[in-house]
């Protein structure tokens, strides 16, 4: 059960030495009760208040980490089963599938196909972050080792979804170094496959016929002493993969049921193998409801840009609001002649605005302005948007580079005309619709 | 020790709203556990998928759309081939040309594409305003008269004009009436407690709380959902109890990643592939966070959507 703030106060030493960071223990007890310290930050405890403490104050699910380096990432560590409630904090992975029962041109299809998505979304790198090596046993070891060794070349993290422990021994030889998921633990083989994880330094996925097997199983590998472990949800029905999915992690999270604490590995490519469409329904369902790991069989940028956009705003943590960086933004091959329209960095904001920009066809340059990435609205009232805000960019960013000096500002904040006229003299400043679906006809006409 | 379930059970339930008539009629709603949980309670009437037609025919449409349509197809066509599409639970009319802004055609033109689709099909018919406040509050009570009988559901009563959409469609003439909101809890609330002020059933009220593309401030959309089902489920908020209709192919179609060319951008591939994976993405994400009907447009993405949907209730 979780502990209060007073509970732990009473088993620190109460010696205010500050050297956790804190000013007093009992500031610091308060914050190991809210989950926001770790109870070993403070090195003056005894070992017996700390195994007590630390097994009553661990978060309901742990942080598990996979990969090296860049391509280090941090799964799991939930705290709430809605964003609203507080944020969610490590976003799912996606991973392309391989499998050595695909024949040797395939597997390299697949793997350069992989490469091909790469751009950057609102200050985040889109990429396959993971990749899913599929052991198909008819094909046999030496295969699998290859294409492990082939997919390691890669630089991603590698998922070895394997059953048979020799297997997954000689694969884990030429590719334990960089971390990867040792997917293929069940009850028939729980025992040695954690012996080799933990050998290797690596994660554990842990899968089962079904929901209460696969408990069993991972409470059986706690006896064993791993907790280093990942939850397969399974591949039987899509079904029973998401109540699977769903109700570990509400176990964690609702129940502070620990044995379910764990990150979960979804593989809609098995789920719905060859139906592209359907696995991109499936894949955002689990970006949705609970999928640490998503596997695909394909990442193109169809299913590439609707799925990350999807990631990155179920993501966001919701008392930071998504930016854009400021700057000018060309829009429909806008140039130094193109009218200047202003709005602010509210990502929600800029990608309405550009969108509608977009549809306009209309060359233009979008200005955005510093505005605490706040709504327009908003933004006005806390004055982070004022005449002064715009004209000191206007003047010292866009004067350099842009010839044109007509400037729309949203009809929102209209009133900011008078002033913006008397502030930034040579330019004509144009009042913009109240409404961004209204910009494509306004525009064409300002243009005609 | 084998794993304890605990089922989250609610005492209270979104409620049951049936649209149509007769044999094809649906249901929406009438749930009493979080969406798709269905290892929690049972969920009687699955997420319902709606395939939009607009009298503007086919512009703009895709080539698989084109095909599907066949060029020329007429309003009575359209809405025959949009309701035997594989996966279709419901048609939805959309008026889009009535929009001043737009193409601003005269109301009777329009109730005119109203009552062809009216008579073509026996599906279950939901229409769609032009979303032009002035020009709905006259063009939706009509299309309420004109389908008078056919238990039909009007999108949509909004803030500025919940009193003529709401009184006509709810009261005079009986259909159902969609709430439209912007993303907001308690704006979607708020219109729910005004509209039933009315004298408009509750259980005639279907929420249409907003939606956008996923990648478009999405996280909004889920949130304002996932409180909603929360506040209708576990504090047996009567206002917030209404099924949710979530429009998906508006918004997924009309961003830059569905709208680009291939010759604008190479590398992104196939626009047609792009358009309906937003398509399939965004409805999927809206299931999950708690819609009971989307509205779609393209064959794929309709097949799709609705063989989810069957293998996950």
């Amino acid at each position: 059960m979780a502990l209060n703030g007073i509970q732990i106060f009473k088993m620190t030493p109460k010696k205010n030495c500050k050297e956790c960071g804190c000013p007093t223990c009992m500031a610091f007890s308060m914050k190991v009760a809210q989950g926001a310290m770790d109870i070993s930050a403070c090195p003056h405890m005894s070992d017996d208040a700390l195994a007590s403490l630390s097994e009553a104050t661990a978060p309901p699910m742990k942080t598990i980490k996979v990969g090296t380096g860049d391509a280090e990432y941090t799964l799991g560590g939930e705290t709430v089963l809605f964003r609203h409630e507080k944020t969610f904090v490590s976003k799912t992975r996606y991973a392309v599938n391989v499998c050595t029962g695909m024949d040797d041109a395939m597997i390299d299809d697949v793997l350069e196909g992989a490469k091909k998505v790469d751009y950057e979304r609102i200050g985040e790198r889109m990429h396959v972050e993971m990749l899913n090596v599929n052991y198909h046993a008819e094909s046999g070891a030496d295969k699998y080792v290859a294409t492990v060794k082939k997919a390691a070349e890669l630089g991603k993290t590698l998922i070895l979804g394997c059953k048979d422990v020799e297997v997954a021994k000689a694969a884990l030889e030429v590719c334990k170094d960089a971390k990867p998921v040792l997917n293929g633990a069940d009850a028939s083989n729980y025992e040695a496959m954690s012996a080799l994880a933990t050998e290797a330094g690596v994660v554990l996925g842990v899968t089962g016929a079904d929901i209460n097997e696969i408990y069993d199983t991972v409470a059986a590998l706690e006896k064993l002493g791993n907790k280093n472990l990942i939850i397969d949800a399974g591949v039987k029905s899509i079904k029973e993969a998401f109540a699977t999915a769903v109700q570990v992690r509400r176990a964690a999270i609702k129940d502070e049921d620990r044995t379910f604490g764990y990150p979960s590995i979804v593989n809609v490519a098995a789920l719905a193998p060859k139906d592209p469409y359907m696995q991109a329904a499936l894949a955002s369902l689990f970006t949705m409801k609970y999928g640490s790991i998503v596997i695909m069989s394909e990442m193109t940028y169809a299913e590439a840009l609707p799925i990350y956009g999807l990631r990155q705003n179920v993501f966001t943590d919701p008392q930071k609001p998504m930016k854009v960086e400021p700057g000018i933004y060309p829009i429909n091959g806008g140039d130094e002649n193109s009218v200047c329209l202003t709005t602010v960095d509210f990502a929600l904001t800029y990608y309405v605005v550009s969108g509608e920009l977009e549809r306009s066809g209309v060359p233009c340059n979008l200005c955005i302005s510093d505005a605490g990435g706040l709504s327009v609205l908003t933004a006005w009232a806390a004055g982070k948007l004022s005449s002064g805000s715009i004209s000191k960019f206007i003047t010292e960013e866009v004067e350099p580079k842009i010839k044109s000096r007509k400037l729309v500002i949203p009809g929102k904040v209209a009133v900011l005309k008078g002033d913006l006229e008397a502030k930034l003299p040579g330019w004509e400043i144009i009042i913009a619709p109240r409404e961004a679906v209204q910009l494509v006809k306004f525009l064409k006409d300002l243009t005609a | 020790m084998p794993f304890n379930q605990k089922p989250q059970k609610f005492n209270a339930s979104i409620n049951t709203v049936e649209i149509g008539c007769g044999d094809k009629a649906i249901k929406l709603g009438g749930e009493s556990v979080f969406p798709f949980y269905t290892f929690d309670g049972p969920i009687d009437n699955a997420p319902k998928v709606g395939v939009e037609i607009s009298d503007m025919g086919l512009e703009g449409a895709t080539p698989e759309m084109l095909a599907y349509y066949g060029e020329g197809a007429s309003f009575a066509d359209m809405a025959k081939k949009a309701a035997a599409m594989e996966g279709a639970d419901f048609v939805c009319l959309k008026l889009e040309g009535g929009d001043p802004n737009g193409e601003d055609k005269p109301i009777e033109d329009l109730l005119a594409v109203v009552k062809e689709v009216g008579e073509a099909i026996d599906t279950p018919l939901v229409v769609e305003g032009c979303k032009n406040v002035e020009k709905d509050s006259e063009l939706l009570p009509k299309v309420a008269e004109a389908l008078q009988g056919k238990n039909v559901l009007i999108l949509s009563a909004r803030e500025e004009n919940y009193k003529a959409v709401g009184a006509a469609a709810g009261l005079a003439y009986s259909q159902k009436v969609g709430a439209e909101s912007a993303v907001d809890i308690n704006l979607a609330k708020q219109l729910n407690v005004v509209t039933t002020q009315l004298g408009v059933d509750a259980k005639s009220i279907v929420m249409n709380v907003g939606s956008a593309a996923v990648g478009y401030g999405y996280e909004y959309v889920v949130s304002t959902m996932d409180r909603i089902k929360g506040a209708a489920l576990s504090q047996d908020d009567a206002m917030l109890q209404m099924p949710i209709i979530t429009p998906v192919a508006d918004e997924a179609w009309s961003v830059k990643e569905a709208m680009a060319s291939e010759a604008d951008m190479p590398e992104w591939g196939s626009q047609e592939r792009r358009g309906v994976t937003m398509e399939i993405m965004t409805a999927a994400a809206s299931l999950a966070a708690g819609s009971n009907a989307v509205l779609l447009k393209h064959p794929q993405s309709v097949k799709t959507i609705a063989n989810m949907i069957k293998e996950l209730v």
